[in-house]
């Protein structure tokens, strides 16, 4: 069934990906479900092995098969599914309509092609734009990504830029086509701190100036708050909480999301308090144990997390919360909100 | 103080041609770099990739022969040392490494990787005293000495830097390097393992000297933080001073660069954003190497290094011809 709202750019529905390996099958994303809406920036947290790749991979169809394989889901893009389109039409979505920026802006460009060529080929694909037309319209989006004397610099090969202008070199292209949505997964994760913040600022304007979602995947806690409107939690898996940033961040329900949180040192906090890690080793996707994923490391376990897996469910408006028994905050003076409004 | 270290240099030749290697060109990788550590304390020392600090804590240690300057442990200056004497003197020294993967050896045990320095510096007589020790050392680093017959593989990036740090410790060392110990983990363990070290210099009266990127964790551990650039001691001061009040328009800019997981107080916060990236090695500016992107540029930063010298605050010190 076709969504109803007009506004919604993105929805995906009860998306599983799984992966058959030799050692075993593998639940990288299971009945994961979100929104998005036009010209917002959802951020996808979580650590390695939570199925946050996986699931962008898998709006993209990306998954390598084998071993992967989306199992079952819907991925409504702009009124249609993309799960139902054939390859040749997701060809013209993928690069145009929808892009992905990688982590390792090393290995993501053909290091044998100049930077020009590989900027140029989304226009050339979906745009048909002529070669000669191409390279001058590519000089213009290496400079507006920033990359000092970008027009000169078209016939340049990767190995000649840096981590941080090979990254605006794939910004570069993901926005050539002025995608309705683009995907970001870890773009500056390998890179320093200095640089994570010019290409972030970089590409949250770029995003602003075209209209384009984002959907901001990473590991980092400070990056989200800084960028995203909504927030999906993802543990092992599944998403175990969503919320808008400020709700999250201000009430985290679910304990994986608040052991998180009391985990990272801040900037901003008193440095005799001693940090309260999540105990326990990060899950084994091979072995998860029965009922709840993350209740061997919780510190709030109930009888029935052993049993039975938790559902997402609304705990307030625009939260939601897959846990048996989530962590409950005492009602403020003047409503919900009165702490963050 | 336990540690000295003076005007240390480090020098990386370049070389070009495959068969007939020819030194081309130097990389000046660590400049002119001076601090101290006294016994008991923790020195956080970041800076961006490039900038030197690893060479830092490895030549601290004398597993990279500096260019220039002197190293002066517990009162000797181990450039004085012969070998020998160096090998006595390293069982008080110990590193920790960032990829606990890549620094344990894969047919080793988790028990043959600890009890290797033990072997070396002959520290135990008999087959019960060696297991012993190593079931007390794996304990110590919170894993379960059950497992000690396993192999590097078989444990979670967090558990193989608990067997890295349960190495160094089995000499009972004064001092460990940890160079970016915990910034291949995922959060939710970087927590335990910066807790463990914590409570392992409370335990043993450690001395550390924390090598990371990451300025928050540095914050969390270190007494005093010292920043780099391009080779040079940029700033260094207490850690509340230098996150409180930071002197140099490069620690400046890295505080402002680091969000902070708070939303609300990110909308309110201005996102300054230094220009550039940092300059190449092999062709560093004239000048304070820092000018290129500097928001405060002043014509004298191009032409003239600017020395180290006291701020107003006692203990802190900066690198800057404007700042102060």
């Amino acid at each position: 069934m076709k969504p109803e709202s007009t506004e919604k750019l993105l929805e995906v529905r009860n998306l599983c990906t799984h992966f058959h390996t030799r050692a075993g099958l593998i639940r990288a994303v299971e009945d994961v479900s979100f929104e998005l809406a036009q010209g917002e920036t959802l951020g996808i947290v979580g650590e390695s092995g939570c199925g946050k790749s996986v699931s962008a991979l898998s709006l993209m169809r990306l998954i390598p098969n084998p071993p992967g394989r989306i199992m079952k889901g819907e991925i409504w893009f702009e009124g249609r599914d993309l799960l139902k389109l054939s390859e040749g039409e997701m060809g013209r979505v993928r690069g145009n309509r929808m892009a992905m920026i990688f982590q390792e802006p090393m290995t993501s460009l053909n290091p044998v092609l100049t930077i020009g060529r590989q900027v140029a080929e989304p226009l050339e694909i979906h745009q048909a734009a002529r070669p000669d037309k191409a390279q001058i319209l590519c000089g213009e989006l290496l400079e507006r990504v920033r990359i000092p004397g970008g027009r000169k610099r078209v016939k340049d090969y990767p190995h000649q830029f840096s981590g941080g202008m090979r990254q605006r070199a794939m910004i570069a292209m993901a926005l050539a086509c002025t995608p309705r949505l683009l995907i970001a997964d870890e773009p500056t994760t390998a890179l320093d701190v200095t640089i994570q913040a010019q290409l972030l600022e970089l590409m949250k304007n770029l995003t602003r100036d075209c209209g384009t979602s984002l959907i901001l995947i990473t590991h980092n806690l400070g990056i989200v708050a800084r960028y995203a409107d909504r927030v999906n939690v993802m543990y092992a898996g599944r998403i175990v909480e969503k919320a808008r940033a400020r709700d999250l961040y201000s009430r985290p329900r679910h304990p994986y999301t608040v052991g998180l949180m009391a985990s990272v040192p801040r900037l901003d906090q008193d440095v005799k308090c001693k940090l309260r890690p999540i105990q326990g080793q990060p899950p084994d996707l091979l072995q998860l144990p029965g009922g709840c994923a993350f209740q061997p490391r919780c510190g709030r376990p109930i009888e029935i997390c052993r049993i039975q897996s938790p559902l997402l469910t609304v705990a307030s408006e625009n939260h939601e919360v897959a846990c048996w028994n989530p962590a409950d905050y005492p009602k403020e003076i003047g409503g919900e909100h009165a702490l963050t409004s | 103080m336990l540690l000295q270290v003076e005007d240390l240099s480090v020098c990386y030749p370049v070389f070009k041609g495959a068969l007939l290697k020819s030194k081309r060109a130097e990389i000046r990788a660590v400049e002119q770099v001076s601090f101290h550590i006294s016994a008991g304390e923790t020195l956080g020392l970041v800076g961006e990739s490039g900038c030197g600090k690893t060479s830092v804590g490895r030549s601290v240690l004398r597993l990279e022969e500096p260019a220039g300057g002197r190293v002066i442990f517990a009162g000797e200056d181990l450039g004085a040392l012969d070998k020998h004497q160096l090998r006595q003197l390293r069982r008080q020294m110990q590193i920790v490494f960032q990829d606990p993967f890549s620094s344990l050896d894969p047919r080793m045990t988790a028990r043959e990787v600890v009890g290797e320095p033990l072997r070396i510096h002959g520290l135990f007589t008999t087959r019960q005293e060696y297991r012993d020790r190593t079931d007390h050392l794996l304990e110590m680093v919170g894993l379960n000495p059950g497992m000690a017959e396993r192999y590097p593989h078989e444990f979670s990036g967090g558990q193989r830097q608990r067997i890295g740090i349960a190495r160094a410790l089995s000499v009972s060392p004064r001092f460990i390097v940890c160079d970016e110990p915990v910034s291949a983990l995922d959060v939710s363990i970087q927590a335990q393992i910066i807790n463990l070290l914590e409570t392992l210099q409370e335990r043993l009266q450690l001395t550390y000297l924390f090598i990371a990127h990451d300025l928050a964790v540095v914050r969390h551990i270190s007494d005093r933080v010292a920043v780099m650039y391009l080779g040079r001691i940029v700033e260094i001061a207490g850690r509340n001073a230098l996150y409180r009040s930071p002197l140099h328009p490069y620690t400046q800019a890295l505080l402002a660069a680091v969000p902070i997981p708070d939303p609300v107080l990110e909308a309110g916060r201005k996102h300054l954003v230094i220009e550039g990236e940092i300059s190449d090695s092999l062709n560093l500016p004239m000048g304070c190497r820092f000018h290129p992107r500097c928001p405060k540029v002043e014509e004298r930063c191009r032409e003239e290094v600017p020395g180290m010298r006291p701020a107003t605050e006692r203990k802190h010190w900066v690198a800057c011809h404007s700042a102060g």
